[in-house]
């Protein structure tokens, strides 16, 4: 077992962990600080597979700009004062066998599936993830959904003052 | 690293995902539970990526193969964190109108 497996399984069952801790803390700023560790947990499976850009991209979008505007909107509700969930444990029950059975129902897809049998992921080589590349195919190939993407963050933004706007 | 490697923990992050979906009552749990699915999606794109690479770069060794899978990767972060704006506007929106952040209130959304 060499270094970059130790590595995939540990980031693995970090983020797996993390993720269940979103679910069953009580205190919601705990979820949010959870979910950060999974973010950080994705990114090194980023640069596990040498997306730099992505890696990086992950990290300040996602942990730094989506996770702050969270923990702000929950700092901002002041929600752990009326902390009071009635217990309902059918649905919960419910929710997780129904969520058990999908897992279920994909993995006995994927053990059968022949056409993935011994394809492998290529690990810390080629040279797709660099930001060079990555440039120029998105400023030649994807230049119109770069620049359309441009126009959904203005509409976001117009959409987002409207809609928090007092009336 | 095999491909079934990724996808198993993959599927759990999204499975994890749609259970919090399900059971939590607080709206921005469940948000959180949408980025987290998001985020598995994405870590399974990059890996296909990588896979179709890998098996192209034996025929040719300067190709830019499986450049698309990191690129849809990119434009569903640009999407997510517009997405995620409006979202929490409108459940502080919601929170002022009721006072809580209950999904089960969502019910009397229509007046």
């Amino acid at each position: 077992m060499n270094t970059i497996q130790v590595l995939f399984f540990f980031l693995s069952v970090l983020a797996i962990f993390s993720a269940i801790m979103v679910l069953v803390s009580k205190n919601p700023v705990h979820s949010v600080l959870w979910l950060i560790t999974v973010f950080f947990a994705i990114s090194g499976h980023y640069i596990l597979l040498n997306a730099q850009f992505l890696a990086i991209v992950n990290l300040i979008v996602y942990a730094g700009a989506i996770m702050v505007l969270f923990l702000f909107v929950i700092m901002l509700m002041n929600l752990n004062a009326d902390a009071a969930p009635r217990k309902n444990l059918w649905m919960k029950l419910a929710g997780v066998i129904s969520g058990g059975c999908f897992l279920m129902v994909l993995i006995s897809l994927i053990r059968q599936t022949v056409e993935l049998t011994g394809k492998t992921v290529m690990m810390k080589e080629g040279n797709i993830g660099l930001i060079k590349n990555l440039g120029k195919a998105l400023f030649t190939d994807f230049v119109i959904p770069f620049e359309i993407s441009s126009v959904l963050f203005l509409s976001a933004m117009v959409g987002a003052v409207v809609i928090g706007k007092k009336n | 690293m095999p491909i079934q490697y990724y996808i198993y923990f993959c599927l759990a992050l999204f499975s994890i995902g749609i259970i919090g979906v399900l059971t939590r009552k607080n709206a921005i749990i469940v948000f959180m539970c949408v980025e987290l699915m998001l985020n598995a999606v994405n870590l399974l794109l990059v890996a296909f990526s990588k896979m179709h690479h890998g098996a192209a770069l034996a025929g040719n060794p300067a190709t830019t193969a499986g450049i698309d899978g990191q690129l849809f990767v990119f434009f569903i972060m640009v999407v997510a964190a517009a997405e995620v704006s409006v979202g929490l506007a409108i459940i502080v929106m919601m929170y002022r109108n009721t006072h809580s952040v209950d999904i089960n209130f969502l019910n009397r959304l229509k007046n």
